[in-house]
């Protein structure tokens, strides 16, 4: 007989219209890190807001039983005060104050008349700060460090609240593979401490890697739930059960018919930050991409990708720009981001919701962005029932799940809002399509849709760039890879020379010679 | 559509209606008196216009345009200064519209270009133009004097030898026009969107909706037939009116500013330059305060330094009350003149029925608060996933 931490039997959770959690049975056991996976819209966020009581008790049925003991949590508080904290995908923390402030906040150390003592939050940052690896001084904004240690920060807090059951919401979307792994081995350290994790997450290799069961989810049901006592799972078990069927391929097959013509090259482009410009974040990048052909671009986080397909659209980013850009083999200079777009170059952003969708408006909306003239007269009159019908006819070729396309995309899940800014930049008629970190947070089945639209350009005599921190899938779509560090161009590979080891490794040497160069 | 959903949907519509027949009940009738009817348009044609131009700022962001009772008052005083000094009317429109337009460059280059906070910009043009148009008056009263001023803003329209004061048919024959080419306008698009195989909604509820709106096109014909006319104030009310709500639901720069307010870094990178639609939005304020200079100016008879004080907080309060979002992002215009219709119709119903001053504060300052509550309350049960 296992001992379960916790027990959430029969769940249901109605929203209108929609059963988000149809007869949901989850156990954790204690001390276990439980692994719970499921495609977008499968329910695994709403199942932890009624966990948390964000969702509070009354408003969904069944029982949450925590320590043998059955729940009704009315809010966050309620089950912090028990030793569950919910870390949410979305970091909750204040850039302008402190890694010391924000982890006591609304939690404060203080004396009896309620003033804050300083000293005492400090020093308890700090021990809470070592435990997770951090070796920042508390008193430095969070603004000033990376995602990747915001992330330690939020789990720090956790770790200072006198955490029980810690629940991860896709902790290391945001996070290189370097900075993954450090997190779920610290994850297993906890768990030697005695603290359990329920960790969703939609990178299978670390669901293997860490998790010693994992609950599977799909439309709002439990699946199944598979033991990994071995923690060597195959990953195609767990997509089986996601999915519902066998993915046989994870990404779609394609003809290559790569043509001589290159469709887009840059020859030594130099870009310095905007603000601090006498920071160099690209120095002196060459690259080319043909008609039909797909090029990746591999990096560790911070290593200029983003920036470089930023400034060449049109200079959106950056400052002392200098360089060639060449569409077709003629020379172009854009000036700003409709420059480029009327050049053919179209740039999906890594971040759909900072910078790439306006979530308070509709999906026909979001679609025709990029180029409104396709459905307005030369008075810039809309065609509304145009414009409706060509959001329609995208989202059908996309495979958008949404009730019509007058529909927010604010309240569609993550894959389908990818899927419609995908949609934008394709009515946008691209030559060329930078897609920047195209796959980030969304499903297996998602994933793997989002593979055959790009196999769909390349096929017209388009070239995409993707660029992407998941090596697999840049092995799995790209014919050339280009590796990138530190600013500079490390490495070139053709499909059938590439290896994860070998980009890796290009990674790390031009690490080191970075180094000595600079010593 | 069930129920909920349509009150949902008319919220300020039916709280229009029920707040108009509280207050003709309370009045003893009075309110929907042909003069008052006619009235009720007329004495705040100026938040019905900048309302309009104040949607737009309000769709960037939140941000609002605290200068425009200041911009407007100058522009009234420059006209009745020029004109009090013997110039023509066609000079003194000019003159004023350009410097309200040379103020909606300013503002708009200093919020698009400089990035400097709507907020604290506006509130700078508030004192500046405030005391220029003190300055333009001389600390002085100044009457318009000029006929033909008057005439452009506030005449009304008649056909000698057939209307007379209080029996004007040619009112109610506009109205019935209207009336007619509203609904045939509806047909006909209904129509063509079905010819070119577009979904079209039920043809039940438009007939329902159109015949609304031609009844009541109709009453207010009505209405002003048994006062003076048609008032040529409404006329440039109207043209102000429809034009905003064609450019915002209909137009590609209409659009751009529900845009930038819904996510401005995205906008940007879809190749649309959020400055030049901040400096739309802060031009066209300015233009259109220094137009309602003119109509408030013409109708009140002269101006003074305090002309239009807080006559941008009624703008504001139209706008929200009429359900554009204090974040930005939406809004519409029919929305916002249900809004500054229902402001209306309480302020019309408070003085007729004589309620004291302090008082007519605390019920505008109530009702503003009521309705913002009421949006962010029902989004925030709805909007959140």
């Amino acid at each position: 007989m296992s001992d379960y931490i916790l027990e959430m039997k029969s769940i249901v959770k109605e929203y209108p219209g929609v059963k988000a959690l149809n007869n949901v049975n989850f156990k954790v056991e204690r001390g276990e890190i439980h692994a719970l996976v499921g495609e977008n819209g499968a329910g695994k966020s709403t199942l932890m807001k009624v966990l948390s009581g964000e969702i509070p008790h009354g408003q969904y049925t069944g029982q949450v039983v925590y320590n043998g003991q059955e729940c009704k949590f009315a809010n966050l508080k309620d089950s912090e005060k028990e030793g569950i904290v919910v870390i949410h995908q979305e970091l909750a923390l204040i850039p302008e104050l402190t890694i010391a402030e924000n982890m006591f906040l609304g939690n404060e150390r203080r004396n009896g008349m309620g003033v804050i003592n300083w000293n005492e939050t400090y020093k308890q940052a700090q021990e809470a700060m070592q435990r997770v690896g951090l070796k920042e001084t508390s008193s430095v904004l969070i603004k000033d460090i990376g995602t990747g240690k915001q992330q330690l920060v939020e789990i720090a807090k956790a770790l200072s609240k006198n955490v029980k059951l810690l629940v991860l919401d896709e902790p290391t979307s945001s996070l290189n593979e370097e900075d993954s792994k450090m997190l779920l081995d610290m994850l297993l350290g906890f768990k030697k401490e005695g603290v359990t994790s329920i960790i969703i997450t939609h990178k299978l290799n670390e669901v293997a890697y860490c998790a010693d069961n994992i609950t599977v989810l799909r439309d709002g049901s439990t699946i199944e739930t598979i033991p990994n006592p071995e923690h060597n799972i195959d990953e195609e078990r767990i997509i089986k059960g996601m999915v519902g069927r066998e993915l046989t391929d994870r990404y779609p097959s394609r003809e290559h018919n790569i043509s001589d013509e290159v469709l887009f090259e840059v020859k030594d482009w130099t870009v310095y930050h905007p603000v601090y410009t006498e920071k160099c974040m690209d120095q002196n990048i060459s690259f080319k991409v043909h008609a039909g052909e797909i090029i990746g671009f591999s990096g560790l986080q911070g290593a200029g990708r983003t920036e470089l397909a930023k400034s060449l659209f049109g200079k959106s980013y950056g400052s002392r720009i200098s360089g060639h850009e060449y569409i077709k083999g003629k020379e172009v200079f854009l000036k700003n981001e409709r420059d480029a777009i009327e050049h053919g170059l179209a740039y999906a952003t890594e971040d759909r919701k900072t910078d790439g969708l306006v979530l308070s408006d509709t999906i026909a909306w979001n679609t025709t962005m990029a180029k409104m003239e396709k459905v307005s007269s030369k008075w810039g009159i809309i065609d509304t029932a145009k414009e409706k019908r060509v959001a329609e006819d995208y989202a059908k070729a996309m495979k958008t799940k949404t009730p019509s396309v007058d529909q927010h995309v604010g309240n569609l899940s993550g894959g389908n809002q990818q899927k419609v800014l995908l949609s934008k930049w394709l009515f946008a008629d691209p030559d060329i399509l930078i897609l920047d970190e195209p796959t980030r947070g969304i499903d297996v089945g998602a994933k793997y849709e989002i593979y055959g639209i790009m196999n769909d350009m390349v096929k017209e005599g388009k070239a995409v760039i993707m660029i992407s921190s998941e090596l697999p899938e840049l092995l799995g779509m790209c014919d050339r890879i280009y590796v990138m560090n530190e600013g500079r161009m490390a490495g070139e590979f053709s499909a059938e020379e590439a290896t994860q080891e070998r980009i890796m490794s290009a990674i790390l040497s031009n690490s080191n010679d970075t180094k000595e160069a600079q010593a | 559509m069930n129920a909920t959903a349509f009150i949902k949907k008319y919220t300020m519509v039916i709280a229009l209606v029920v707040v108009f027949i509280f207050f003709t009940i309370l009045t003893g009738g009075k309110l929907i008196l042909a003069q008052n009817i006619s009235n009720l348009l007329l004495q705040n044609a100026y938040v019905l216009v900048m309302a309009c131009s104040m949607l737009l700022c309000i769709l960037t962001g939140g941000n609002v345009d605290l200068s425009v009772g200041s911009t407007l008052c100058l522009s009234a005083a420059l006209s009745a200064k020029l004109m009090d000094l013997g110039q023509s009317p066609v000079v003194a429109i000019a003159c004023s519209l350009l410097v309200a337009a040379t103020i909606g460059i300013f503002n708009g280059y200093m919020i698009g270009y400089v990035h400097i906070p709507p907020f604290i910009c506006t509130l700078a043009g508030m004192f500046l133009f405030r005391g220029l148009a003190r300055v333009v008056l001389d600390s002085r009263t100044i009457s318009f004097m000029n006929k033909d001023f008057l005439n452009i803003f506030t005449s009304y329209i008649t056909i000698p030898g057939v209307d007379q004061k209080g029996n004007c048919p040619s009112a109610l024959v506009v109205g019935i026009i209207v009336a007619i080419g509203i609904t045939a306008a509806t047909f006909v698009s209904h129509k063509s969107k079905k010819a070119r195989g577009y979904a079209v909604g039920s043809v039940a509820g438009s007939l329902v909706k159109i015949g609304l709106i031609d009844v009541l096109v109709i009453a207010y014909a009505w209405k002003l037939m048994h006062y003076k006319g048609i008032p040529v104030m409404l006329v440039w009310i109207l043209v102000v009116v429809l034009t905003f709500a064609f450019i915002t639901s209909s137009t590609v720069f209409g659009r751009y500013f529900y845009a930038v307010g819904g996510n401005e870094k995205a906008t940007k990178l879809s190749g649309i330059d959020p400055r030049k639609v901040y400096f739309w939005a802060y031009f066209l304020m300015s233009l259109l305060a220094g137009l309602s200079g003119l109509l408030v100016g013409a109708r009140i008879g002269s101006v003074d330094g305090n002309m239009g004080n807080s006559y941008e907080m009624d703008a504001i309060a139209s706008c929200f009350i009429g359900g554009a979002s204090a974040y930005g992002g939406s809004g519409t215009v029919p929305g916002i003149m249900v809004g500054a219709i229902l402001l209306g119709v309480i302020n019309q119903g408070m003085s007729i029925y004589g309620l004291p001053d302090q008082w007519q504060y605390v019920v505008k300052g109530a009702v503003l608060l009521l309705a913002v509550v009421f949006d962010v309350v029902s989004n925030h049960k709805t909007g959140k996933s």
